[in-house]
């Protein structure tokens, strides 16, 4: 926060007594704000402890518990088919050759170009007349896999292409094949500058994960529509699970943002891996890597 | 296959223009909220530079399924009742706007601190170096990132599906489970929202070439 203060100058007295009525003024807005928000849940009648009763009740929370298992089961899923398949994708497209460049150019641009919940449901209800039916599990774990390893891949493309080309051109002039370079050399210091930015994609699968809600597989978006379901209290219960969300995706990101600061700290020491023209390197703004996904 | 164009245009036509309803004012909403927050961010307010940080800590990391479900489904349970179309618009404008903060905020940041003391010095005020010196310069920046955030809520608006309201994707999964067309019906609403999408890049990097100053 305080890298913005340049845009003003120290206060002063006149400037000191702006500030004070303008953080008045706005504390007002708030509380008056906030009170309407709470007359309004007050009136509706939504705050009476019976609407809350299931969750004093530790049922509610092992089923809520054996819910978030399936959430970071499709998570770790996601991320073990995305991986894999981002690193082929950004190599394929940096390859000399044209016919895996091009194709794996088509298949990354595609893939950021196309929803994610049209893909599942091509998954649904498109692919098995052709015979392809897996479990509920993969229709949602495959789609976000693709998309995501599409986003993974223009991560880790722009940390190889941050490199400076010496890299390469030292490990091919001391004898190593392409190959070798690419692995001993290039890899290893690329993933370094992305590892924030992979960090930070985590957010983006957890939340696609939500789509289970659509697919019917019972992560926690979907568990919470079965106890609405059984209980009644809607607001109370996807609330609940609202806050929950934002509570893991706030602990991950700013583990992303520790590392990322960390980490550029290091790379402003040593003057290594600094990009020649000064552009930000992909990991450098986590935040940035999660635009190409809102949801 | 011809039925799809035969009897399904008109349906179609009707999810992509909710489509086009969500991402336009999605991406205009986020846009006008985006700039009012980063304004928080930097102010030399510190309450309101806390507001802003709080806000866009909660809403980029909130599940727009989530949310969408929670102000569909939820807003009228606490007595607040508004139309399904302005509902998905809202959630999307509440999210994008985070996002949209963030891009104008580091776009801000980007400008080296010189520029903005020499405004100082030549008697600025906040918004004046906001206006003539920060701004113009951050703009350019900023193409690209925009761009990437259009994509991003043309994209997300796919998600009003969930609570009900027939978008492009909602009409064209409709179809296929009426029609059992197999790809087809998927493959042409995939070419269209490439088509948006890879279009607004296209655009962007135009733009951006055009925005370019040669330092």
């Amino acid at each position: 926060m305080s890298a913005n203060t340049v845009l003003f100058d120290a206060v002063g007295p006149k400037a000191r007594r702006r500030v004070a009525v303008l953080t008045i003024v706005s504390i007002l807005v708030s509380l008056v704000l906030a009170g309407l928000a709470y007359a309004q849940f007050y009136r509706s009648g939504q705050l009476a402890p019976s609407k809350w009763a299931e969750f004093h009740q530790p049922s509610t929370w092992q089923y809520l518990l054996r819910a978030f298992g399936n959430t970071a089961l499709a998570t770790v899923g996601a991320g073990a088919i995305a991986l894999p398949f981002g690193l082929v994708l950004a190599v394929g497209r940096l390859s000399g050759v044209r016919w895996l460049r091009w194709p794996c150019t088509a298949v990354v641009e595609v893939l950021r170009a196309v929803p994610l919940l049209l893909i599942i449901y091509i998954f649904v209800s498109g692919l098995p007349p052709y015979g392809i039916n897996p479990d509920v599990f993969w229709k949602l774990v495959i789609p976000i896999g693709l998309c995501s390893g599409a986003t993974i891949a223009e991560v880790f493309r722009a940390g190889i292409l941050a490199l400076p080309a010496g890299q390469t051109e030292a490990a091919l002039a001391v004898g190593l094949t392409r190959s070798q370079a690419f692995r001993l050399v290039v890899f290893p210091q690329a993933v370094r500058i992305v590892f924030p930015a992979l960090i930070a994609q985590v957010v983006i699968l957890l939340k696609d994960t939500t789509l289970g809600y659509v697919v019917s597989y019972g992560e926690l978006q979907q568990s919470s529509k079965v106890l609405v379901a059984s209980t009644g209290h809607l607001v109370q219960t996807y609330l609940l699970i609202t806050v929950i969300y934002i509570g893991m995706n706030v602990v991950i990101s700013n583990i992303a943002g520790a590392i990322d600061r960390r980490m550029s700290r290091r790379r402003a020491g040593t003057g290594a891996a600094s990009t020649p023209t000064g552009a930000p390197l992909p990991g450098q703004d986590a935040t940035e890597r999660q635009l190409s996904t809102l949801a | 296959m011809d039925v799809l164009f035969t009897r399904y245009l008109g349906t179609f036509a009707d999810g992509l223009w909710v489509t086009v309803q969500f991402t336009v004012v999605g991406f205009v909403g986020a846009m006008i909220l985006g700039v009012v927050l980063a304004t928080f961010r930097i102010s030399p307010v510190p309450y309101l530079r806390g507001i802003g940080l709080l806000y866009v800590e909660i809403f980029r990391n909130v599940p727009l399924v989530s949310l969408l479900i929670l102000v569909v489904y939820g807003l009228p349970e606490i007595g607040i009742t508004i139309d399904y179309l302005p509902s998905v618009m809202m959630a999307m404008v509440l999210v994008g706007a985070a996002f949209a903060c963030e891009v104008f905020r580091t776009g801000i940041n980007a400008i080296p601190a010189g520029q903005v003391e020499a405004g100082r010095a030549i008697g600025l005020g906040f918004f004046g170096v906001l206006r003539e010196i920060v701004f113009p310069q951050a703009t350019r920046s900023m193409v690209q990132p925009i761009v990437t955030l259009f994509i991003g809520i043309l994209l997300s608006s796919s998600l009003a599906g969930v609570v009900g309201v027939m978008d492009l994707t909602a009409q064209v999964s409709y179809i296929n489970n009426r029609e059992a067309l197999g790809l087809v019906t998927f493959l042409v609403a995939a070419v269209i929202y490439a088509s948006i999408a890879l279009g607004a890049g296209a655009l962007g990097a135009r733009l951006e070439v055009r925005f370019r100053v040669l330092r």
